[in-house]
């Protein structure tokens, strides 16, 4: 029998992340590599018909579309069972979603409603003999997991900018509405408010370019510099625990182990050492830059390029020539 | 209240992995445990509900013997009564939830806690699917927790690039995430009167896994790479090679 592969694209206010085209370009290209018909499902308020049609651009064949003024807002438990109630009408045998916040949270449930399997934060999927096999970072980042689901019905999420997104098709994608019966207790939790970070902060799980900074900056004050630094690249701020810990800058920001697991295309690490813990959080990176007063710290074992001198002459140096050639 | 609060024990995050001879999970030879970070996050606000609204916290674990420990340690904090489900084999998330989910359903707690992820496999998937089971809400990653005496409840929860605020009732499942409050140290009279706390011991229900671990890999090496310079000279053959080598800017 046919397979069938369903993609979930998160939108947040009427927009969709780059993790949502993420998700439905591996879809399809996983549909493909099974022979599997490709669906890829929105769910919002009335106004995410507007938007469903951009899909075409990264590989969405059949969108179909869940609208319910209530489901504007985020609520786990309303989209939890909108996906398994779309899942079993299309009788998908694999759902594919971002490990954004949402979906981290939203695909245990659906798996413990129709049963499935799942391999959370993927950074590989691949098709052998007809089978899934995805593979998975584990201790942060310490060690992968290949792991093959063997229930019937199989969940995957995809960790955001790892999977790529591809040239735009510029194909039209067929829109269905689907009506599913939502009552108020489907909503036992309920997202009724967003509290930005700071405005225009990228988040370090989302960024390209992350600039962090360690107990090497001697103070809180002299974030700025990191601030400054992060500015002229468009990236975004991230910490070592030390730092966090001691209070200079909030745990969101915080890169390791017992913080978020990053990986950016360019990683610039100031004042970072590099222990154990912090090294499992980013070393999965594309190009890591370490610069650091001590030519022995653990950083330069990872890091592609290095400069070992004080910070407080060179990250200056650096914003200025990068102002220069970046025509800032 | 009744409350109750889930425990794992996990090797400490200064572990240098190495794979273990059957290839599939870690070789645990030297390695220190302890309890989960998170979960201190959940025991800690375990308690605090306790403190404003009275009631009795248990502290449940899966794992082998040595799970005591952890579930010990939690005691120690203040926790009243653990349970132990005694099980060596290799599980996944799945059958863990629905092992946690038979014992948790027994003792109906008005809220549970679970650390946001434990720092081995990394799911958080435990909270979300553990309500699943059970039948009721949860939310995750939570910083922040209000508990009204009508049973309602507002959290905050980090989402990418900032925080959401969710409105909910008890009975819920909160996955605790750093920040959340600051985890107290057991004090010598705490860790006293953990020792005659009561632990209750039974085996783990089983469930058949339905994700299977084929094979457990090391990240490829990375090599050390070039260092440019020791002072603010080597700035501009850095941003050189960052855009013309490695092409990231």
């Amino acid at each position: 029998m046919a397979k069938r592969v369903l993609t979930f694209a998160e939108q947040r206010e009427g927009k969709f992340k780059k993790s949502a085209f993420e998700a439905v370009r591996t879809g399809k290209r996983v549909a493909d590599e099974l022979s599997a018909e490709f669906y890829t499902l929105v769910i919002g308020d009335e106004n995410v018909e507007k938007i469903a049609p951009e899909l075409g651009d990264y590989g969405a064949e059949k969108v179909l579309i869940v609208q319910d003024s209530r489901l504007g807002q985020y609520s786990l438990t309303a989209y939890a069972k909108v996906i398994a109630e779309v899942m079993q009408k299309v009788e998908a045998d694999y759902l594919f979603m971002s490990a954004t916040a949402m979906g981290k949270e939203v695909a245990p449930r659906v798996a413990g409603k129709i049963n499935a399997g799942f391999a959370v934060d993927c950074t590989d999927l691949k098709v052998e003999n007809g089978e899934v096999i995805a593979t998975r970072p584990v201790y942060a980042g310490k060690a992968f997991i290949k792991v093959k689901i063997n229930s019937d019905k199989k969940i995957f999420t995809l960790r955001p900018n790892v999977f790529p997104v591809g040239e735009k098709d510029g194909k039209v994608a067929s829109l269905e509405k689907i009506e599913i019966n939502l009552n108020d207790d489907d909503f036992k939790v309920v997202a009724f408010e967003t509290i930005a970070a700071t405005q225009g902060k990228i988040d370090v799980t989302e960024a390209d370019i992350i600039v962090a900074g360690g107990r090497g900056l001697k103070a809180p004050e002299n974030f700025k510099l990191i601030e400054e630094l992060a500015d002229v690249l468009g990236a975004a701020v991230g910490a070592s625990r030390a730092v966090v810990d001691a209070g200079w800058r909030p745990h969101d920001e915080q890169v390791g182990q017992t913080g978020k697991t990053v990986s950016p295309k360019l990683y610039i690490a100031v004042g970072i050492s590099g222990a154990i813990q912090h090294l499992a959080g980013m070393s999965s990176s594309k190009v890591i830059v370490a610069i650091n007063k001590d030519k022995d710290a653990p950083i330069f074992q990872v890091a592609d390029y290095g400069i070992v001198g004080d910070l407080f002459e060179v990250v200056p140096a650096l914003i200025k020539e990068l102002k220069k050639v970046l025509g800032k | 209240m009744k409350i109750a609060v889930c425990v794992n024990r996990v090797p400490d995050t200064e572990t240098k992995v190495k794979i273990g001879a059957d290839g599939k999970t870690i070789d645990k030879t030297g390695v220190n445990y302890i309890l989960n970070p998170y979960d201190e996050f959940a025991v800690e606000e375990a308690l605090r509900v306790k403190e404003k609204f009275g009631g009795e916290i248990t502290v449940i674990s899966l794992g082998g013997s040595e799970n005591v420990e952890v579930i010990r340690r939690a005691l120690a904090m203040g926790a009243d009564r653990g349970i132990l489900l005694k099980d060596d084999s290799q599980r996944d998330t799945f059958s863990i939830a629905k092992a946690l989910a038979e014992v948790l359903k027994e003792i109906s707690p008005d809220i549970i806690f679970f650390g946001k992820q434990s720092i081995d496999y990394d799911n958080q998937a435990m909270p979300s699917l553990v309500g699943e089971l059970l039948g009721i809400p949860s939310i995750t990653v939570v910083v922040k927790l209000e508990i009204n005496q009508d049973g309602t409840i507002i959290a905050e929860r980090e989402i990418e690039g900032g925080r959401e605020r969710i409105r909910g009732k008890l009975p819920i499942i909160i996955g605790a995430q750093r920040g959340l409050n600051e985890p107290r140290y057991p004090s010598l009279k705490g860790i006293m009167a953990a020792k005659s706390k009561p632990v209750e011991e039974r085996e783990a229900v089983k469930f058949e896994n339905k994700a299977e671990v084929i094979e457990m890999l090391l990240p490829p090496p990375k090599k050390a790479g070039r260092i440019l310079g020791t002072d603010a000279n080597a700035v501009e053959e850095l941003v050189r090679l960052l855009r013309e080598e490695a092409k990231v800017i």
